[in-house]
């Protein structure tokens, strides 16, 4: 494990600027110098800042960190994450530098051929040469695995990668993150940490129909797997704006806030990267976050004297109430503030649903071990049931965003494999 | 043949309360520690969610998280002159199983023993000379004090949040706490639960009637609690549902709540569910403890080796694996010889239920908590001067009702039909308007000679072992205490204003099929002579002194309370002399 008290010392002094006293001159393709401990602990960071264990380590082969084999579930199907250990024939032993930084940064394979963004190169490409360089560098010091994967896994015409050429033209754009003078040096690190290597828009982003950036949306919030990526701008409706820069950075480091419990993709988000970063770090995150501005079109509140908000009450008050309170409150730390929580005010119920069907486990940290499980109750209601529960907390305590429509609460319930 | 695993510092077997105490404290100390467990992996939301957590039927009746008979059972017979049989549905006592064991499905009664209950035979001997006790009574000290274990009581407390009013801190004797109680060094960490409305009655009477009453301490929370591990647990939400069930909102403590999270985020902590050990191992010497043997789910048999052993399983299972492993001199109650099996203890429990006038009186019983309610100790232990009474012993006793659950909550007067329109009637009339402590007097069982363990000559285990033999009944001293108690008791209902009175005696002989509590005691007890006891104060065997065997098994016999605070003050008491003193230098913590 991470250890986040060292860590942090190490990445301050990084930042004070001692690094650029020990880089050497470029190395020539192809030399390690594993030795070259700044440069390899630097790298450890910023692997933790990009959360590559995420897809590149399989959870079932624990023993082979960055082994990769790993499914990694995209609108278009299943790809599965490449082995990036320095093993030379299943692995990236053999790569150079320039093609270590060619795939990651541009998204362009040794061969040749183009990643799909599941890579999310077009974030990482906001990295400064010299950060992909250090992740180079401590991945080279990982234990090499042997163990061959076959990323292709997409259907025809998905398959063919040379229609990444369009994509790129469309969706990509180059170019390392440029500070802005303007703004504060925490400003800018955290803008450089959710633009760059912690490529937060991947999931947080609305996408188009070819699953690229809506860039007049940045951060807007969107779904995936199962789950709504909240937004993460001040809205008022759907976003952050009750969360402090303290909210914010205590979520990302411990999983939980006084508000929200992270579960589902967010849960293991914090468990492998943001849990691990430095407190400067997460404070700069907070900031960036805080400083981004949006209003959603107003959603009206379905009327309280409704049918379906009446039935929602009553299921509400007969199965939930006893952990989140009827006035929804729940325990700071341990259950979900239904009325500050970001996944119950987002524009989609896709979160909600997800927990009120399935269940969820939060994310259990050193310093919030605990782990609270919410269960599933995919067996007890029925679609319209948990339609109108849900419809109630999106549509109390200050929440409107409409009636939760039945087969939306179907499409989910066939999706997944509850947790009881 | 068996497959070897991986040498281990630590093999620790069961992983309830006790367990999951020493392998937090020996991780923390740097150990590795395997601990091994005969029942499945126990997690809130997924095996007791509130959804279903309150299933009367499934968890109550049908014991949906006890140990199965068939897996294992023991034997049964009240006189050593009989022949015992198998136990084929549980009764008197739930065993647990699974991860977090007792702790899973416990009320969270979060008691401590009074400091003359560790210096029993002593104290008695002392205020009322030997001749006092009954001649075949076999009650020891135990050979560590109530000062001792303070520190470690504080420990568990705070551990679990446990919800009370100090009687008595650091000397100085509090209002509305237990006057009665040991000095403790700070308050409980969290306030006593709100009491329901029959519970307040209840206190008023107790107090008109001059004694003194308290909240009992309560492991339900009345808030929400972090503990100094870090874990979270919230406020109790009074749905009646705990002992027999898990509770599925994270307010009662329990491994689960409590401490199970840190443990298993350390990389020097393995578990093993579904795993039986069927016997500790030894070198040719006899002295000395290799590891344990185990069989897992799909029948492979393993050996862990392991410096150290920890037999940390219910009361039973601890003598068992003694007995089956040739540990210790098996006790002979006719030559009153040998250690293992002797000073088996359970409790002497009694209730009164109680009749109230229905327009007067609604007491919503169902509103409560497992370990909610007003209690008095004027009649515990040596609170009271037994001289004029010819017994000794004794128990709180409280207006503690833990539920109104549907099926079991049917009190109707004496008299009533069994059955039937008037039998239903009753029913309707008095549910809410009557009192059902439960555990209502909740006398202490000390030990005799003839009450004991040993291993069945006839009946087998599904490996081929012989079952452990339970030979045990009520000793007129018992019974005489629990008439005294009742009666007693039932003087505070009658203040109360009950019309109608149901006096439920204990009566021998010691009913096997009838529920009193789970708290076995005894059968390997800690003591100060090798020849009366089968662990020294450290809870370390005399025999093989890297073996340590933590739990209830060590009382040298049962006081008038639950027995879980003393459990779990006596691991955190054996894991700081383990730490401390035989990490530095392995061997006996004391010289025989």
């Amino acid at each position: 494990m991470f250890d986040r008290g060292r860590t942090s010392l190490l990445a301050m002094a990084l930042l004070a600027g001692s690094f650029s006293a020990c880089t050497p001159a470029v190395y020539g393709d192809g030399y390690r110098d594993r030795q070259n401990v700044d440069l390899v602990e630097r790298g450890r960071y910023l692997v933790t800042l990009g959360d590559c264990t995420a897809c590149h380590s399989d959870p079932t082969r624990a023993d082979s960190p960055f082994g990769g084999g790993h499914a990694v579930p995209t609108p278009f199907g299943k790809l599965l994450a490449p082995n990036i250990t320095p093993d030379p024939q299943t692995g990236i032993g053999k790569w150079t530098a320039q093609q270590f930084d060619d795939a990651v940064r541009r998204g362009r394979m040794p061969d040749g051929r183009r990643l799909y963004p599941a890579m999310p190169y077009p974030y990482f490409a906001r990295m400064s040469a010299d950060d992909v360089r250090a992740m180079r560098a401590y991945l080279d010091t990982v234990t090499p695995v042997h163990h061959a994967v076959v990323s292709d896994q997409l259907p025809f015409p998905l398959s063919i990668r040379a229609i990444m050429m369009v994509w790129n033209w469309l969706y990509y754009r180059p170019g390392e993150w440029q500070p802005r003078p303007d703004r504060s040096a925490a400003w800018n690190r955290g803008g450089y940490i959710v633009e760059g290597p912690g490529h937060c828009g991947a999931c947080h982003t609305p996408k188009s129909f070819l699953g690229g950036d809506k860039r007049r949306h940045e951060l807007q919030g969107y779904s995936l797997q199962g789950w709504f990526a909240p937004d993460l701008t001040g809205d008022p409706a759907h976003g952050l704006a009750a969360w402090s820069l303290q909210d914010i950075a205590e979520y990302l480091e411990t999983g939980h806030n006084r508000f929200d419990a992270a579960s589902g993709p967010m849960a293991e988000e914090v468990e492998h990267s943001s849990s691990g970063m430095t407190a400067p770090d997460l404070a700069a995150i907070a900031t960036y976050l805080k400083s981004r501005e949006s209003v959603s079109k107003a959603q009206t509140a379905s009327p309280a004297n409704s049918p379906v908000m009446l039935a929602g009450a009553a299921i509400y008050r007969d199965v939930c109430a006893g952990c989140h309170k009827i006035d929804g409150s729940g325990i700071p730390y341990l259950i979900p503030d239904l009325a500050g929580s970001a996944a119950v005010a987002s524009r989609e119920a896709t979160s909600v649903l997800q927990v009120i069907l399935h269940g969820a486990a939060s994310a259990a940290t050193r310093e919030e071990p605990t782990g609270p499980q919410m269960p599933s109750y995919a067996w007890q209601l029925t679609d319209a049931q948990v339609a109108a529960v849900a419809t109630y907390v999106r549509n109390s305590w200050g929440h409107a965003t409409g009636a939760v429509p039945e087969p939306a609460v179907k499409r989910l319930r066939k999706s997944s494999q509850s947790r009881d | 043949m068996p497959r070897r695993l991986s040498h281990k510092d630590v093999a620790i077997v069961g992983l309830g309360w006790t367990g999951s105490i020493l392998a937090n404290e020996l991780t923390d100390a740097g150990l590795e520690v395997m601990a091994i467990e005969r029942g499945p992996w126990r997690n809130t939301a997924t095996d007791y969610p509130p959804n279903y957590a309150q299933d009367e039927l499934r968890y109550r009746i049908r014991h949906e998280l006890f140990l199965r008979p068939s897996q294992t059972t023991f034997t049964f017979r009240n006189k050593m002159s009989e022949t015992a049989l198998p136990i084929r549905n549980w009764g008197a006592f739930m065993p647990p199983n699974g991860v977090g064991g007792g702790g899973v499905h416990w009320n969270a009664e979060t008691w401590r023993f009074l400091p003359s209950d560790f210096v029993l035979r002593t104290h008695l001997t002392k205020r009322y000379g030997a001749h006092f006790l009954p001649a075949d009574m076999t009650i020891q000290d135990w050979g560590v004090t109530y000062a001792e274990l303070e520190p470690h009581y504080d420990r568990f407390e705070y551990l679990c949040g446990t919800c009370g009013q100090a009687g008595n801190l650091q000397g100085k004797i509090l209002e509305g706490g237990n006057p009665f109680e040991g000095p403790r060094s700070r308050p409980y960490p969290n306030p006593p639960q709100t009491q329901p409305f029959s519970h307040t009655l209840f206190a008023q009477a107790a107090r008109q009637l001059g004694y003194k009453p308290f909240p009992q301490p309560s492991g339900n929370l009345s808030q929400a609690y972090r503990n100094p591990l870090g874990v979270r647990q919230g406020q109790c939400s009074y749905c009646g549902f705990c002992e027999w069930f898990g509770c599925g909102n994270y307010s009662k403590a329990s491994p689960q709540t409590t401490i199970l999270p840190v443990l298993v985020r350390k990389p020097n902590f393995t578990a093993r569910d579904q795993c039986e050990v069927t016997r500790i191992n030894l070198d040719p010497s006899g002295r000395r403890a290799t590891g344990v043997t185990f069989v897992d789910a799909t029948g492979q048999e393993w050996e862990q080796p392991a410096d150290v052993v920890l037999l940390c399983a219910y009361t039973i299972f601890n003598v068992q694996l003694l007995l089956l492993s040739n540990i210790g001199q098996p006790y002979d109650p006719l030559a009153n010889r040998g250690v293992i099996g002797r000073n088996f203890t359970h409790q002497t429990i009694s209730d009164v239920v109680s009749f109230f006038d229905p327009k007067k009186f609604i007491f919503n019983p169902f509103i409560a908590s497992g370990a909610i309610g007003m209690c008095i100790d004027e009649f515990n232990g040596d609170n009271f001067d037994h001289g004029p009474h010819g017994f000794v012993g004794g128990g709180y006793m409280g207006q503690v009702q833990t539920n109104g659950r549907p099926i079991e909550t049917t009190p109707v007067p004496p008299g009533t039909p069994k059955w039937g329109t008037k039998w239903k009637q009753a029913v309707k009339e008095n549910y809410l308007s009557a009192t059902k402590p439960g555990t209502g007097v909740h006398g202490s069982m000390y030990s005799y000679r003839d009450v004991y363990l040993d291993l069945d000559p006839s009946y087998k285990d599904r490996f081929g072992r012989p079952l452990v033999r339970i030979t045990m009944d009520f000793h007129e001293n018992e019974l005489k205490q629990n008439r005294f108690l009742t009666d007693r008791f039932a003087e505070i209902f009658q203040a109360m204003g009950a019309r109608q009175m149901d006096k439920q005696y204990r009566r021998a002989p010691y009913d096997i099929a009838d529920y009193q509590t789970t708290h076995l005691c005894g059968g390997a007890i800690m003591g100060t002579d090798p020849k009366t006891s089968a662990l020294n104060r450290y809870l370390q065997s005399w025999d093989v002194p890297n073996l340590f065997v933590i739990g209830a098994n060590a009382f040298p016999q049962n006081a008038g309370y639950n027995p879980t605070g003393t459990v779990a003050a006596l691991a955190y008491w054996s894991a700081e002399a383990i730490r401390s003193r035989y990490l530095k230098s392995p061997g006996p913590l004391v010289q025989a």
